[in-house]
Order: structure tokens, then C-alpha cells, then sequence
């Protein structure tokens, strides 16, 4: 059956492949692998002027180990800011984590799935509570996280005042193996973690609510729910970062997460999602981890004055971003 | 009503509906209903309560009294969610597409195919919007583009496909053609006249009479908040009467004759720049010159770049006999040059809807009301009392009230009094009365001519080609980025406009 159109609106696109609409509308993700690969090939270089040889598998283990805790953190702060949210949080539910892990876990299958999953459990609860207080009290999120870090931050100096307690062994080899890249895998998974999530309906309606959330209820999204389920998601992969950095580090400090509110605010912002929500892939998130990470390296490699450090940090910050700025302005002209 | 029998049951009703928005009365027992198999026009000035009654009975607000009646059965819509589950379909005024959505994603939020694993099926997703667009007769815009690289018409459309993917048996259509040009406009109405075969009611509101009489089998009339009357036809200066609540004999006022030997005020010269290739005008003192031709023809793109906001890439400007160089806005301000540029979808551009009135009318005057830097409150007073005074805009407190908060018209006339107030001597005013009510529309008209007749000088583009026509001294007809076309004195109107418009070249 036809509607019989009399006339049909003049056809003005241009057609494009499948291939050409994806590198058009994921160029700021295009742009971060770039940046990337870019990092990587930089460090391998001044790693070599250094020392005459290649970074073998102790460094590239190293490189993975020490970005696991950024990646999973960033991933989740990915999805708050996709809702055109902050989670300033993340920082607090880390050392929270962190120090819960130190404290309880011992050796033993039991011990360290049980506990693992019980500060996963504490994760999704500070998130719902961010996420409650966000979607319900309709308080600015980077109000409600600014107080939450510092009740998580509270909470963490109680359960370890100080640093110390103890990861099994066991779990270090699992989660940060020191003697190859295993961590790899959890890269893997994070990556099926974001495929599977871009097809859900709370998937759909995180990127709905980051474009325009009027519009989004309007057409039947449940915004407070979804906006829950997204500060839920930053919470849960925070105390994953959390138990990542207690597995690299073999030990609990309550104050060594709060770095990672500005590194994994940089590796979102690297990553090409826009801080204005609704645009943006979890993958250039991670590609953002890992040039954060591998800067770190460059600059050590590079003679430079740790004192300098976080001063190259930042500048190195404002050049991806205008590029990412000057890619979507070029990309929108096409 | 007048025979209980052979009145068939309403499709939808509303009755004796009452809405505020904190204390503003939007609609007062306010009554309307269409029937299956009808097309029932819907119309009154800005601020009538046309569109708040479609959002009551989409289930977007919730009346304050009043009933909802489907099908003779009274309901009670918690959210849009329940109005379409009944089979409520609505394209709303304000345009609602994701616009970092694909096309495909944004016509099956929340209604998207998914597989046993309840997972999306994105291949499928593309395929169906696909052969909706097919079935509709939609060419031209590709399910896997963003909403954000299509043109506004074509949002537009996919608003329209979006409201019928789920086969509505009511279908309301707010201000559909607003933003069409008139090949879409007459696919949409291809469309409506076939659903109406189908059985649907189909209630639109639209400003453009023709439309309105084309298409309507009944009309309904509402004024501040109330239904006037329903009819089965009248012509539109009943219907503006009923509109209106006053007469307005002439709806073009006589334009003043232009004076013999008038000066060039603004003499453009081969002007270049993104989409305007080469356009070449002089315009007299006292002098309305009409742009004309299809959409999208490079007339905003002259605009902007005679005002500064876009770059020139070559030509020569000459104001009163003298090359300028206009870089940027403020430039063009200097020389006394305004705009009134209203943008296509009426909320980006040019005003700060957040702010007052006051602030938004003085805020290319600063430099008049102030002293030293610091602004002279009395002296802003002065100004912004005046500008609501000549312009009749319908505000309570100028120096509170945000301008977000006024009526289209209102806000528009706000646009216009700012360079009123800024006393330029050269307007450009771009689609004026898009979206404008006939009153107010009336009320743009008599100020153009008023400003005319004090000797200032007018560029005028309108969506509108026969608003063009009857208000211009001289029409240049745009194609292209070039000016295809002079016409002058009697013979221009509409049909010329519209033959110069889409001739080819002449070699």
C-alpha cells in the first residue's frame, strides 16, 4: 500500500558509503587513535635514543598494568558526561575501594571473588546515590559529586587510615600480571562491554538524554532511571579501578585515587566525547587512558624535570583538544 | 450536536480545557474536536492556545481542568507514552531530532527491533527507516546521516515520518510547514489528503492561509484562549477577524511612492562570499528592496555577509557614495547598518532568551546609554519605553521579563526594536514574519512602511513570496548566489517572482 507522496522533497545528499558515514561521524574517536598511535610511536623513539633498544615485554606490561586502573575509571566517567553529566566522584569510590580491597582480601578463590564482588556492590551503590540525587533532587552533578568525593574520601581514611593492608598475590597475577600484557584482556572486554551497551534501550537512551533531554522524555525515555543506571555504571567501573590500582600497587593507600578525577575527566576529553553529551565512543575513552599513560613515559624519557610534568601534561591537553575542535569544525563544513 | 444521530463520535475530544503557566491563563474552558476522515485546521494568532491544546491532548501537559475524551471515552494521559498507545500521533512545533542520532536512530527511539537477545539490531534499524522512507515517498535523506548535516526542511520531514511510523488514526501536525519549502509542503499535503481517505484525523495548525483553505474540511478559531467558532469554510478576512477580534481591511498597507532622484544609501558591487557569487545592488533612500527565489539560494548567506557575520571573499560595499570595509557585525553597526535576522528555527540567533527585554533591545545601543563605560539607567529607561511603546509588544515589565518567555510575534518585534533603537538608516530584515501571527504580521507591515516613510531603507527577504511582492518597491530574484532576475513598479507579483525564480539562465 502506498501513501501516494505527490512530490517528494528535493534530493539534496550526497550519498555516502557505510565506511564514509562512520569515519565522518567518529572522527573525534579517528583522531584519538591517531593521537595514539602517534603517542606510541614517540615512546618507542625516545626509548631508544635512551637506551639502544626497544621497550620489550617488561615495559609494555608496565605501560598496560599502570593504565588498567585509568581505563576502567575513564570508561565510566565516559557515560556520566554522555548523559552531559560529571562524576567528580570517582575519585572518592577509588580510594574507598582501594582501601576496602587492602583490608579484607585474602588469599584464596573465595576471599577474592566474594570481596571483589562486594566493593563492585559498594561502587553501584555510590553511584545510585550520585545517580538519585542527580535525576530526583535535580542538583547540578558536579555539585552532587563534588560532595560525595568527599564522603567517599571520609569513608575511605576510616576503613584505612593509613596506607598499607595487603592484595593476595593471586589476585595481583590476575588483574595486573606483572610478567605480560594479560591485561589486555580486560581491554577486550571493556571493549565488548561498550558494543553490547550501544545496542541496548539504557544505551539509546544515555546518548538521547546527552542530545537533548526534553526531547528524549517527550519520546517516552525513562530520563531519571537511565540517569541513575549511568552514574551506577561510572560507580561500578571506578571500584573496578579501584581494585586494578590495589593489585598493581599490592597494597591499599586511601588517598591514591584522587588523581584519577582529573586523568579520567583528560582521557574522556582526549577520547573525543563531547563534554556537551550525546557524541562519542567509550573506545577513544580508552585510547585516552593509554596516551595519558604513555605521556607519563614520553616525558620521562624525554629528560624532563618531573617538577615540569604536569605543566607538559596540560599543554599537551589544550593542543588535542583544539585539534579535536578543528576536525568536528572541518568534518561539519563537509 | 444540532442531531444526536447522525453526529458520528469524535475521534478526540477536549473539553471545556483550562491551562495556566504560573498564572498565565494559556487556555480557558476551551473546547475542540475532530473526526475520523476529516482534516481540521486549527488556527488563531501566537499565544492563542493552539499548540498548548495539541500538547494537552498529545499528553505532553496536563490540563488544570477539562476533559480528554478518544473515541467518545474519556482518558487520561499520564504521559506522551499513553497519548500514542492510543493512537496519537503528533509533530510538534519545536523540532525534536536528536542531532548526534543517526536518522535511523532517532525514527525508532524507544520503538527499536530487537532480537531474542533484546539487543538492538542496528542493520535492521537502517533497513526499516529505509523502507518507511520508501513508503512515505521520502527521497533524498539517508538514514545513516545526523540530523545535525541535514537542512531544516528535511528535520522536518523526518519529524513528520517519525509521528507516522506507528499508523496514527489522530494525527496532529503543529506548524508543519514553518519550516518547508513549497515542494516538501506539497508532499506533506499529498500525504495528509491520503491519510484522510485512510480514515485518519488530521488536525494542523498552520500561519499561511492558503494552506488553511486548501486543505481544511472544518477550521477552528481560537483566541486568547478560547474557541471562537468552528466552520465548515470562510475566507480569511473572516477568519482574521475572528482571529484578531478586530478588522483589518487592507492586508498589505499602500507602500509610499519612492521619491524621485532618492540617493543610493548602500551600493553593493559583485559582492563574493560562501554562496553569494557576485551580487551586485543599489539600494535608494527610502527604498524597500524586495530578495526573492526559491529557498536556499544564497539569500541568508547575502545577509549575513553584508552585515559582517560572514566573510567577503571580494566586491566592494559603498555606503552614501563611500567604500566600507565591513569585517565584522559591530563594523556594519558603525555605519548604520541593522538586522533583523530570524533564524530558521527561531531560537538560536540573535536574541538572549534568558535575559530581559530591556537588556535584549538596548544591547546594540549600549554605547548611547551609557557614559564612560557605565550605563545610564534613565536614559535606558527612556529608550527601551519607547521601542515597547512603537512596536506594541506585549510585555509586562520590560526590565524583568525574559524575552524566552514572550509570544513568537513578541519576540520577533523585540529583534525589530532593537535596530529601531539603534536608529540605523539601512535594515536588512530577513524572514521577518516566519512563524508570525496576522496581527502581528499587519503590525510589521505598517512599522516597514513607517520606516520607509522617515527615509530610512529596507532589504527584505521573506519565506513568503507574496509578502515579497506587495511589499517591495523592486524584487531581485536570487539563483544560485546571483541575482537572476530585476523586477520592478506593477508587474511584480508572486507568480512573477516565482517564474523568474526557477527560469534557466538566460545566456
Amino acid at each position: 500500500m502506498t501513501t501516494g507522496a505527490v512530490a517528494t522533497p528535493a534530493p539534496r545528499y550526497r550519498s555516502r558509503s557505510r565506511l564514509q558515514h562512520l569515519t565522518v561521524q567518529s572522527a573525534p574517536l579517528l583522531l584519538a587513535l591517531i593521537i595514539l598511535a602517534g603517542m606510541v610511536a614517540l615512546y618507542v623513539g625516545l626509548f631508544f635514543r635512551q637506551l639502544s633498544r626497544f621497550p620489550g615485554m617488561f615495559e609494555w606490561t608496565s605501560v598496560v598494568n599502570t593504565s588498567m586502573p585509568l581505563v576502567f575509571t575513564a570508561v565510566g566517567q565516559s557515560v556520566v558526561v554522555l548523559t552531559r553529566g560529571l562524576d567528580l566522584s570517582v575519585g572518592g569510590m577509588m580510594d574507598l575501594t582501594n582501601g576496602f580491597a587492602a583490608v579484607h582480601m585474602h588469599a584464596g578463590a573465595g576471599s577474592m571473588l566474594g570481596w571483589s564482588l562486594v566493593v563492585l556492590l559498594i561502587g553501584a551503590a555510590g553511584g545510585a546515590i550520585n545517580g538519585v540525587l542527580v535525576a530526583y533532587a535535580r542538583l547540578q552533578p558536579i555539585l552532587v559529586t563534588l560532595a560525595s568525593l568527599s564522603i567517599y574520601q571520609g569513608l575511605a581514611i576510616k576503613v584505612l587510615p593509613e596506607p598499607g593492608g595487603s592484595i593476595p598475590l593471586g589476585y595481583t597475577n590476575i588483574l595486573a600480571n606483572p610478567n605480560g600484557p594479560t591485561g589486555l584482556v580486560f581491554v577486550g572486554v571493556i571493549i565488548a562491554f561498550w558494543f553490547i551497551f550501544r545496542r541496548t534501550r539504557f544505551g539509546v537512551g544515555v546518548f538521547a538524554i546527552g542530545n537533548d533531554e526534553e526531547a528524549a522524555r517527550a519520546h517516552g525515555t525513562p530520563v531519571r532511571m537511565v540517569k541513575i543506571g549511568a552514574y551506577m555504571v561510572s560507580g561500578v567501573f571506578a571500584a573496578c579501578g579501584g581494585l586494578f590500582f590495589a593489585a598493581t600497587t599490592t597494597a591499599g593507600d586511601a588517598t591514591s585515587g584522587d588523581v584519577f578525577i582529573l586523568t579520567s575527566i583528560a582521557a574522556v576529553v582526549l577520547g573525543g566525547i563531547s563534554f556537551f553529551g550525546g557524541r562519542g565512543s567509550a573506545i577513544g575513552t580508552v585510547a585516552g587512558a593509554f596516551i595519558l599513560t604513555l605521556l607519563t613515559n614520553v616525558l620521562f624519557f624525554a629528560n624532563i624535570d618531573p617538577l615540569y610534568q604536569s605543566f607538559f601534561q596540560g599543554l599537551f591537553l589544550v593542543v588535542a583538544v583544539l585539534l579535536g575542535t578543528l576536525i568536528r569544525r572541518v568534518v561539519r563544513l563537509r | 450536536m444540532e442531531s444526536e444521530l447522525s453526529t458520528p463520535i469524535p475521534a478526540i475530544e477536549g473539553v471545556d480545557v483550562s491551562r495556566s503557566f504560573g498564572g498565565v491563563r494559556a487556555l480557558h474552558e476551551a473546547s475542540f474536536s475532530a473526526d475520523f476522515g476529516e482534516v481540521h485546521a486549527l488556527v488563531g494568532e501566537n499565544g492563542a492556545g493552539k499548540s498548548t491544546m495539541i500538547k494537552i491532548l498529545s499528553g505532553v501537559l496536563r490540563p488544570d481542568a477539562g476533559t480528554i475524551r478518544i473515541r467518545g471515552e474519556d482518558v487520561d494521559f499520564r504521559n506522551p507514552h499513553d497519548a500514542r498507545a492510543l493512537g496519537v500521533g503528533t509533530v510538534f512545533q519545536e523540532l525534536t531530532l536528536m542531532p548526534w542520532m543517526t536518522v535511523a536512530e532517532n525514527l525508532f527511539l524507544r520503538h527499536e527491533p530487537r532480537g531474542r537477545t533484546r539487543l538492538i539490531r542496528r542493520r535492521e534499524l537502517v533497513d526499516r527507516a529505509h523502507d518507511h522512507f520508501e513508503h512515505l515517498g521520502i527521497q533524498g535523506i539517508d538514514p545513516r546521516e545526523l540530523p545535525a548535516a541535514l537542512t531544516l526542511a528535511q528535520r522536518q520531514v523526518i519529524e513528520v515520518a517519525r509521528a507516522l511510523l506507528r499508523d496514527p488514526e489522530i494525527l496532529f501536525l503543529d506548524e508543519p510547514t514553518s519550516a518547508l519549502a513549497e515542494q516538501e509542503a506539497e508532499w506533506l499535503f499529498g500525504l495528509v489528503r491520503s491519510l484522510r481517505a485512510r480514515g485518519t484525523a488530521v488536525i494542523f495548525t498552520s500561519h499561511r492561509w492558503s494552506e488553511v483553505a486548501n486543505l481544511a474540511d472544518r477550521i477552528t478559531i481560537f483566541r486568547n484562549g478560547e474557541r471562537v467558532d468552528t466552520r465548515d469554510s470562510l475566507t480569511e478576512g473572516e477568519a482574521v477577524t475572528l482571529m484578531t477580534g478586530r478588522t483589518i481591511d487592507r492586508m498589505y498597507p499602500e507602500r509610499p511612492a519612492l521619491p524621485v532622484g532618492a540617493e543610493t544609501v548602500l551600493d553593493v558591487r559583485d559582492l563574493q562570499g560562501e554562496h553569494v557569487n557576485g551580487v551586485s545592488f543599489a539600494l535608494r533612500k527610502g527604498e524597500i528592496l524586495g530578495i526573492g527565489g526559491l529557498a536556499g539560494q544564497g539569500q541568508r548567506d547575502l545577509f549575513m555577509t553584508l552585515f559582517g557575520a560572514r566573510k567577503s571573499s571580494g566586491g566592494e560595499i559603498r555606503v552614501d557614495g563611500r567604500a566600507r570595509r565591513i569585517r565584522k557585525p559591530s563594523d556594519a553597526i558603525k555605519l548604520g547598518l541593522g538586522i533583523a535576522l530570524v533564524p530558521e528555527d527561531r531560537k538560536t540567533e540573535g536574541l538572549m532568551l534568558p535575559m530581559s527585554v530591556r537588556d535584549n533591545l538596548t544591547l546594540a545601543v549600549l554605547g548611547r546609554v551609557a557614559v564612560y563605560g557605565v550605563l545610564n539607567p534613565g536614559a535606558e529607561h527612556e529608550h527601551v519605553r519607547r521601542a515597547v511603546e512603537r512596536l506594541q509588544i506585549r510585555t509586562t515589565r520590560p526590565t524583568v521579563q525574559e524575552v524566552g518567555t514572550l509570544s513568537g510575534g513578541n519576540q520577533q518585534k523585540v529583534l525589530l526594536g532593537r535596530w529601531l533603537l539603534a536608529q540605523s538608516d539601512v535594515l536588512l530584515f530577513y524572514d521577518i514574519t516566519r512563524g508570525v501571527d496576522v496581527g502581528t504580521k499587519h503590525d510589521i507591515y505598517e512599522l516597514m512602511m513607517e520606516l520607509v516613510r522617515e527615509g530610512k531603507s529596507l532589504l527584505f527577504y521573506s519565506s513568503e513570496t507574496e509578502e515579497v511582492a506587495r511589499l517591495c518597491h523592486r524584487v531581485l530574484v536570487m539563483r544560485e548566489g546571483r541575482v537572476a532576475a530585476e523586477l520592478k513598479g506593477e508587474n511584480t507579483d508572486a507568480e512573477a517572482i516565482v517564474a523568474a525564480a526557477v527560469r534557466e539562465f538566460a545566456a
